[in-house]
């Protein structure tokens, strides 16, 4: 499920960069923090070791399919989910450069699709609460698996819909993206488990020493961080939106209204593909290109009859939020950087 | 994904890289801004434009010419990695079925047009990636990575990650033909094998983390990697990035090509 | 000279497993002496190579190397007297290139760029390979390999050499050529192997370990031909001399 580089728009692609690189810098703080020098050769080995079993492929019993290891949840479990997140981080770039799997614009999608939801969410929400007692440890891995494929798979369709290149509406896509994933994610628990299990039965020694010097505690504060920081940055970036709406009301076409306007898609089709065109027009990052003049009359009469749609400027409008919301996301981070560097 | 393929496209990539051609001896830095500017003026085009999105290829004509890169390797990796991008792609030219113009009196919708686009742009995209890789070598990116500030974990742990994807793909490849000499399975491992096949190479990794940490220990390892000093670039790095830039605007905002198109299309008319 | 002194004595190791792979070790190597160890899979000589820089500490016993006995505090100091080559050297050769990682001890230890390259510079010239110093370490054969990791550990410097099995995996004229190399160096070395001729070659002394114990110790040539104290350690005469 890996994101391409021609199925999004660069808006999209630019935010998740940030958003990634964000997650990266906010780990390898984490790590620089409470690191042990070990880690970074286990690190990396152990990010050779995921390539390495990912291309051997296995039987899906029971389908007839082959499938292969995922490694996102086996890392976290391992190293935690900083380190973990970092490592898969880095194997998805690997990928993204050597097999043309995904792309470099997507791969900030793609390591937010795969490592975020999996090390932040699946991690320290599902798994780690859940195996407290050393009970219910396969429960444990198959449902985070199966929570972070899920999410990560809905992350797909949503960047897909939002990049609006793919025709493919919304709901259709979500339907195949989803229930393919949940397989993917049960055979994924499965298989993380049987590793897991496997090792710890024959050197149980091992597993406890990579586990026991970074004990991959959750700072349990982080996910909370995250939603505050949203709020807030949600919070500002209206402000600044409404700011450059007030200050500039001809120019940048943004405004509250239209950011937290109606996103969806009217259902009448014949109406769609001027809905997306104009959309496309007012999204991409040069605006100036125009197809429809020359070529088509159809398109103009279209045009005239459905003038003004809003959706593209909401579209736009959803867009340039998210990148400064991103941005800021990531200001902060270097900020908070920063400060804490200071006292030290 | 079938093993030895990987495995062989890795290390082929990785040969290719270490060539020694004017490509390959510009600073890895300038060749990685000029790939990313290059990727998002062929993504930023509006979802139909076809025609302004070809002379784009010139970029991958002239290095392939003078990079010395195989262009077969290309093709075959881009059909490689094609299928998810068609089956998203295919479903434009049914929901999107409005005419945007005639060609010969054939009525091209608007649907065709923005799936040719999504081919072109992919093919764009991976192929440009490709170059980049086999241009530039590894350690090349890290140093690039390091001077526009990604986290020094990540860049070290990434180096570690190179260089022993090599020792342990060689290593489960041994292992995967030491099975397939006893079964006869195609499709790929029986799950049961797999798991204990991957978690005894997991075991086999850590071990020789350890090891690797020994060694490091024993030459003065204190938590810090060292690495080279920052190079100056050159004056063909810049010269080739001035290039490049001016090139990538020049197609994305002149529309050379398209501007022809629509005059050839009006002549039509 | 007590200089480049290793002195073990009573050196026993216990694994964290309980796997006691040393059981009272004790010798002295002298400056300048090179010194085979030999002995059955198994039997400890790797252990026994782990302590000499302080990876593993003693469990009980001392181990003195030069001047210093091993402990935690003075093995930062040791690990800069006695260099290791390990078995395995995809283990040692861990840097992107061969530049980098020949550079990576002498960097460590604090040395300015220029004298840094200087030692890259030489330590790669001695083994025969500056040719390949921008090459990735996947892309060398088992020999170059081999002589990479051999520099890696000279450009420090060190007093005292330690390999461990420095010839497996290698064809018979890489071998001779590591043999000629190892024979030129003028450090204390101590040699872990099952090349029995390569240990009579550039040897003097052979120590012989079975179980976690010194059950010989003395001249190579006499020890080396001792077949029936060979054989008991599941080593067999050295070629050369089961000709005769
Ligand atoms: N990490 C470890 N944990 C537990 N036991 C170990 C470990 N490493 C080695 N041993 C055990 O210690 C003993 C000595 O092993 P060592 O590796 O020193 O032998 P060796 O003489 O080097 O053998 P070889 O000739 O096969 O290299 C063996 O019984 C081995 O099983
Ligand atoms: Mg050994």
């Amino acid at each position: 499920m890996h994101m391409a580089d021609a199925l999004i728009s660069p808006a999209v692609g630019v935010g998740f960069w940030a958003l990634s690189l964000g997650g990266i810098a906010y780990s390898a703080k984490k790590l620089k923090d409470n690191i042990e020098e070990k880690m970074i050769p286990i690190m990396g080995i152990l990010g050779a070791f995921v390539f390495a079993a990912q291309m051997i492929n296995f039987t899906i019993p029971a389908t007839g399919s082959s499938g292969h290891l995922g490694g996102g949840m086996l890392l976290s479990i391992i190293l935690g989910p900083y380190a973990g997140f970092v490592v898969m981080a880095s194997i998805l770039t690997v990928q993204a450069l050597f097999f043309a799997d995904g792309g470099l614009l997507a791969l900030g999608c793609n390591i937010w699709n795969l490592g975020f939801y999996t090390s932040f969410i699946a991690y320290p929400l599902i798994y780690k609460p859940l195996i407290k007692h050393n009970k219910f440890v396969f429960l444990a891995t198959l449902i985070s698996a199966v929570i972070g494929l899920q999410l990560g798979a809905f992350s797909v369709v949503l960047q897909t819909y939002f990049s609006g290149i793919s025709e493919l509406p919304f709901k259709t896509f979500l339907l195949l993206m989803q229930p393919i994933h949940l397989l993917i994610g049960i055979v994924e628990g499965v298989v993380t488990y049987g590793i897991v299990k496997y090792v710890t039965m024959s050197k149980p020694e091992i597993l406890e020493h990579s586990l026991g010097n970074y004990s991959g505690k959750v700072d349990g504060t982080f996910i909370k961080k995250i939603v505050i920081g949203f709020l807030i940055l949600t919070i500002i970036t209206g402000g600044i939106l409404s700011w450059f709406a007030s200050s500039n009301p001809d120019g940048l076409e943004w405004s509250i209204e239209k950011v937290y306007g109606k996103p969806e898609l009217p259902e009448k089709e014949h109406t769609l593909t001027n809905i997306l065109k104009s959309v496309q027009e007012k999204i991409s990052i040069f605006p100036d290109y125009t197809f429809k003049k020359d070529e088509s009359k159809d398109a103009e009469a279209g045009e005239e009859k459905y003038p003004n749609i809003d959706l593209g400027t909401t579209l736009s409008g959803v867009f340039g939020a998210f990148i400064v919301l991103s941005l800021t996301f990531l200001t902060g981070f270097i900020l908070k950087t920063i400060k804490k560097k200071r006292p030290s | 994904m079938n093993f030895d393929r990987e495995f062989f496209n890795l290390g082929y990539l990785d040969r290719l890289s270490y060539k020694d051609t004017i490509i390959h001896n510009i600073d890895a830095r300038v060749k990685v801004i000029g790939a990313i500017a290059y990727i998002i003026a062929v993504l930023s085009f509006p979802k139909y434009a076809v025609i302004p999105l070809i002379p784009f290829f010139s970029f991958q004509i002239f290095s392939i010419i003078i990079g010395e890169i195989p262009i077969s390797f290309i093709i075959k990796r881009i059909f490689v990695v094609s299928p998810f991008i068609l089956f998203i792609a295919i479903f434009n030219p049914f929901f999107d079925r409005n005419t945007a113009f005639y060609l010969f009196n054939i009525p091209i919708s608007y649907g065709i047009l923005s799936f040719f686009s999504i081919l072109i742009k992919f093919v764009l995209t991976v192929s440009i990636i490709i170059i980049l890789i086999s241009t530039t070598s590894f350690s090349g990116l890290c140093y690039a990575m390091r001077c526009f500030k990604v986290p020094e974990i990540f860049v070290n742990q990434l180096l570690f990650m190179y260089r022993y994807i090599f020792v342990l793909a060689e290593e489960a490849m041994r292992m995967v033909r030491a099975k397939e000499l006893r079964s006869f399975n195609k499709k790929g491992l029986e799950l049961k094998f797999y798991v204990k096949l991957a978690g005894n190479l997991l075991i086999r990794s850590l071990n020789r983390a350890e090891r690797i940490y020994y060694a490091m220990l024993s030459r003065g390892y204190n938590g810090n990697m060292p690495y080279n000093k920052r190079k100056k670039l050159g004056f063909p790095d810049l010269l080739f990035i001035l290039i490049i830039l001016i090139m990538i605007y020049f197609f994305r905002f002149l529309e050379p090509v398209n501007s022809m198109g629509r005059f050839i299309l009006r002549l039509i008319r | 000279m007590s200089h480049h002194i290793v002195k073990f004595e009573n050196v026993t190791f216990i694994y964290p497993d309980g796997t006691s792979a040393l059981k009272g070790i004790s010798f002295t190597i002298n400056h300048g002496e090179s010194v085979g160890v030999v002995g059955a899979n198994g039997s400890g000589k790797t252990t026994l190579l782990m302590h000499l820089n302080g990876y593993l500490l003693p469990t009980s016993g001392t181990i003195k190397i030069g001047d210093l006995i091993l402990n935690k505090k003075t093995r930062i100091e040791i690990r800069k007297k006695v260099g290791v080559v390990f078995q395995n050297p995809d283990d040692q050769l861990f840097m992107p290139t061969v530049y980098e990682d020949v550079a990576f001890g002498p960097i460590n230890m604090g040395l300015d760029e220029h004298s840094v390259d200087f030692k890259v510079r030489n330590a790669l010239e001695i083994v025969g390979c500056y040719d390949l110093k921008n090459k990735p370490p996947h892309h060398l054969s088992g020999g170059q390999k081999r002589a990479v990791a051999i520099a890696s550990v000279i450009s420090m410097d060190p007093d005292i050499l330690a390999m461990d099995e420095p010839s497996s995996n290698l064809d018979p004229k890489s071998r001779r050529a590591l043999i000629n190399l190892l024979k030129s160096f003028k450090h204390t070395k101590i040699i872990a192997s099952h090349d029995l001729d390569m240990i009579l070659d550039v040897c003097e002394r052979c120590i012989v370990i079975k179980d976690g114990v010194v059950v010989a110790d003395g001249p190579s040539n006499i020890i080396l031909s001792d077949q029936k104290l060979l054989e008991e350690n599941n080593l067999e005469l050295p070629l050369i001399l089961q000709r005769r």
